[in-house]
C-alpha cells in the first residue's frame, strides 16, 4: 500500500530524513515510534503530499508521489499537529466544507454520524475558537475519518483527549483496522501503541532503525526494543562523528 | 464507550461527479467558507475599511492647499488607498488559513490545487470589492468627482482583479514565513507596478474625460497584466504553497 525508497528531505543545510525505506501492506497497522526531532512528522507529511522529497521514492496504492498526488489524495485521511479547522466556523460548519472538498454523498448524515463519533453532538452549534483543545482534536479526527478514507496517516493523534474520548479513538482506529484500513500512526505512548499496532518501526535520525511485528514483540519488551533500537543508532552516529576528528589529532 | 463505534459511511459515498461542476463546487465551497468566517469575526472588512478611510483623509488634508495638485492626484489617491487596504486584507485572508493549520486542510482535499487558488481570489476580490464600494462614494464627495461613470468601474474593476490575483499568490508564499506582514508588500508592490500605472492612467482618463483613444491602450494593459497573472497564478500556486 505504501511503498518509500531512498527518501531524501532537507530543509535547507540540514538533511532531515536521511535515504529513509519503508513499506507496509494494505491493513497493517504501523507505529511508527522514535524520540522528539527524529523525522516522524517530516515524513509523514510527504506521505501526505504536503511536503516534496528532495530525493527518493514514494508510491502510496500504486501511484507515485508527488506527480500523481491528486490520486492519492482521495484516500488518505490525515490527523496533523494542528487541528486543520477554521475557529469561526462552527463544528458542523467545518465538517460541512470539508465534506464538500472531499465531494462527500449525503453530507448531513454522515456529519452526524461523525459528530457523534466523537462526542461532539452537543456542542455542534459552537464555534471551533471557543473549543477547548482536546475538543480540536475530536473534531480533528472527525474530519480525518469523513470521507472513510483508505489509508490513515495519524501524528500523535492521543496528545490532548481526556481518557473517553482516547477510548473512542482506540475504538475507532481498532474499528478501521479491522475493516482493513491501512494506518500509520505516530506516538510517544508506548503502552497505547503496543495495544493497538499490528507492527512497530522505530525512526531515528531520519532513518526507520528497527522494524518488527507484533507477533515477535510482547508488549512488556516494546520498552526494552525501543531502547536498544535509538541507542544503536547514537552509537553509530557518535562513531562516525568522531571518526574525523581522530583523524585530526593523528 | 468503545465497543460499537461506528465510522464507516453510508453506501452513496464519495458519488463521481462531473469534473467541471466539482471543480466549481470546490471554488464555491472556499468562497462560501470565507464568507461565513468574516461575516463572524468582521476582522478583516473593518480593518480594511478602518485602513482605507484613513489613507483618504490624511491624502485630503495633505493634498489641501492646491486645487489643481488636488484634481491631478485624484486617481493615484485612489490607487494607493485600495493597494495599502488590499495588503491588510490579502495578509489576513491567509493568516486566516495559517492559524490551525487550515493550509494545509485545503492542500490535503483530492481537488485541483488551482481550485484553492481561484477559491480564495474570489473572495479576497469580493472583500476588496466591498472596501472600494464604500470608499468610493466617500471619496467622490473629497474630490467632487462623479461616480456615475462606468469607464472608472470598470478600470476599478480589471485593477483590483490583477491586484488579487498576484496579491493572492503570494500572500500564500509569504504565509510559509515568519515575518509575512512585512514580506507580502515588499514582494507585491514591485510586481504590480505596471498594474498600477495602467490602472492610474486610465482612471484619471475617465475622469478627465479624455478621449478614448487615449485611454484604451491602458486599458488594454490592463486586461493584458490580469490574463497573465491569472494564468501565472493558475501555473505555479501548487509549487508555491508545498514545502
Ligand atoms: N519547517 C522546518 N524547517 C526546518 N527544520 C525543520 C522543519 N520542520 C522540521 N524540521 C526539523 O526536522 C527534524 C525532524 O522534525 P519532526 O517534526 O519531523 O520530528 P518528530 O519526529 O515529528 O518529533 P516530535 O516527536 O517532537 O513530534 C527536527 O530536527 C526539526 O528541527
Ligand atoms: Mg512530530
Amino acid at each position: 500500500m505504501i511503498e518509500v525508497r531512498g527518501l531524501v528531505k532537507r530543509f535547507g543545510l540540514k538533511t532531515v530524513l536521511k535515504d529513509l525505506d519503508f513499506q507496509v501492506q494494505a491493513g497493517e497497522f504501523v507505529a511508527l515510534l522514535g524520540p522528539n526531532g527524529a523525522g516522524k512528522t517530516t515524513f509523514l507529511r510527504i506521505l501526505a503530499s504536503l511536503s516534496r522529497p528532495a530525493m527518493g521514492e514514494v508510491r502510496i496504492a500504486g501511484y507515485r508521489l508527488p506527480q500523481q498526488a491528486a490520486a492519492v489524495r482521495h484516500i488518505l485521511g490525515v490527523v496533523s499537529h494542528q487541528p486543520l479547522l477554521y475557529g469561526d466556523l462552527t463544528a458542523e460548519e467545518n465538517l460541512r466544507f470539508y465534506g464538500k472538498m472531499y465531494g462527500i454523498g449525503a453530507p448531513e448524515k454522515r456529519i452526524g454520524e461523525v459528530l457523534d463519533l466523537v462526542g461532539l453532538s452537543l456542542r455542534r452549534r459552537d464555534l471551533v475558537r471557543t473549543f477547548s483543545r482536546g475538543m480540536q482534536q475530536r473534531l480533528a479526527i472527525g474530519r480525518a475519518v469523513l470521507h472513510d478514507p483508505e489509508v490513515m496517516l495519524f501524528d500523535e493523534p492521543h496528545t490532548g483527549l481526556d481518557q473517553d474520548a482516547s477510548v473512542m479513538l482506540d475504538g475507532v482506529l481498532r474499528e478501521v483496522a479491522a475493516r482493513g484500513r491501512t494506518v500509520v500512526m505516530t506516538s510517544h505512548d508506548l503502552a497505547r501503541a503496543g495495544d493497538l499496532a499490528s507492527r512497530f518501526d522505530v525512526i531515528s535520525r531520519g532513518k526507520v532503525v528497527a522494524s518488527v511485528g507484533r507477533a515477535e514483540m510482547p508488549a512488556a519488551k516494546l520498552l526494552d526494543f525501543y531502547r536498544a533500537s535509538i541507542s544503536i543508532r547514537e552509537d553509530a552516529a557518535r562513531v562516525s562523528s568522531e571518526q574525523p576528528s581522530s583523524r585530526i589529532r593523528m | 464507550m468503545g465497543g460499537e463505534v461506528k465510522i464507516a459511511t453510508s453506501p452513496s459515498k464519495a458519488v463521481i461527479r462531473k469534473p467541471t461542476s466539482f471543480y466549481l463546487r470546490t471554488v464555491w465551497a472556499i468562497v462560501w467558507k470565507d464568507l461565513a468566517a468574516e461575516l463572524r469575526s468582521r476582522e478583516l472588512l473593518t480593518s480594511m475599511l478602518v485602513f482605507a478611510l484613513l489613507v483618504i483623509l490624511i491624502f485630503n488634508f495633505a493634498l489641501e492647499l492646491d486645487p489643481r495638485a488636488r484634481f491631478n492626484a485624484a486617481s493615484g489617491v485612489l490607487w494607493v488607498t485600495f493597494a495599502f487596504a488590499g495588503t491588510l486584507g490579502l495578509n489576513r485572508s491567509m493568516a486566516m488559513e495559517k492559524d490551525r493549520g487550515c493550509l494545509d486542510g485545503l492542500l490535503l482535499a483530492p481537488v485541483d490545487r488551482s481550485a484553492i487558488f481561484f477559491g480564495k481570489a474570489l473572495s479576497n476580490l469580493f472583500f476588496m470589492l466591498i472596501v472600494e464600494a464604500i470608499v468610493l462614494p466617500i471619496y467622490s464627495l473629497l474630490y467632487n468627482i462623479n461616480l456615475f461613470n462606468p469607464g472608472l468601474i470598470a478600470v476599478v474593476l480589471l485593477g483590483s482583479i490583477g491586484y488579487v490575483a498576484v496579491g493572492t499568490l503570494l500572500a500564500s508564499m509569504a504565509v510559509q514565513t515568519r515575518t509575512r506582514d512585512v514580506l507580502l508588500p515588499i514582494l507585491l508592490f514591485p510586481i504590480v507596478i505596471p498594474l498600477f500605472i495602467a490602472a492610474v492612467k486610465a482612471s484619471a482618463g475617465f475622469l478627465q474625460s479624455l478621449e478614448m483613444s487615449e485611454i484604451w491602450p491602458w486599458l488594454n494593459l490592463l486586461i493584458v497584466y490580469d490574463l497573465i497573472f491569472l494564468a501565472v497564478a493558475f501555473m505555479v500556486f501548487d509549487y508555491v504553497v508545498e514545502e
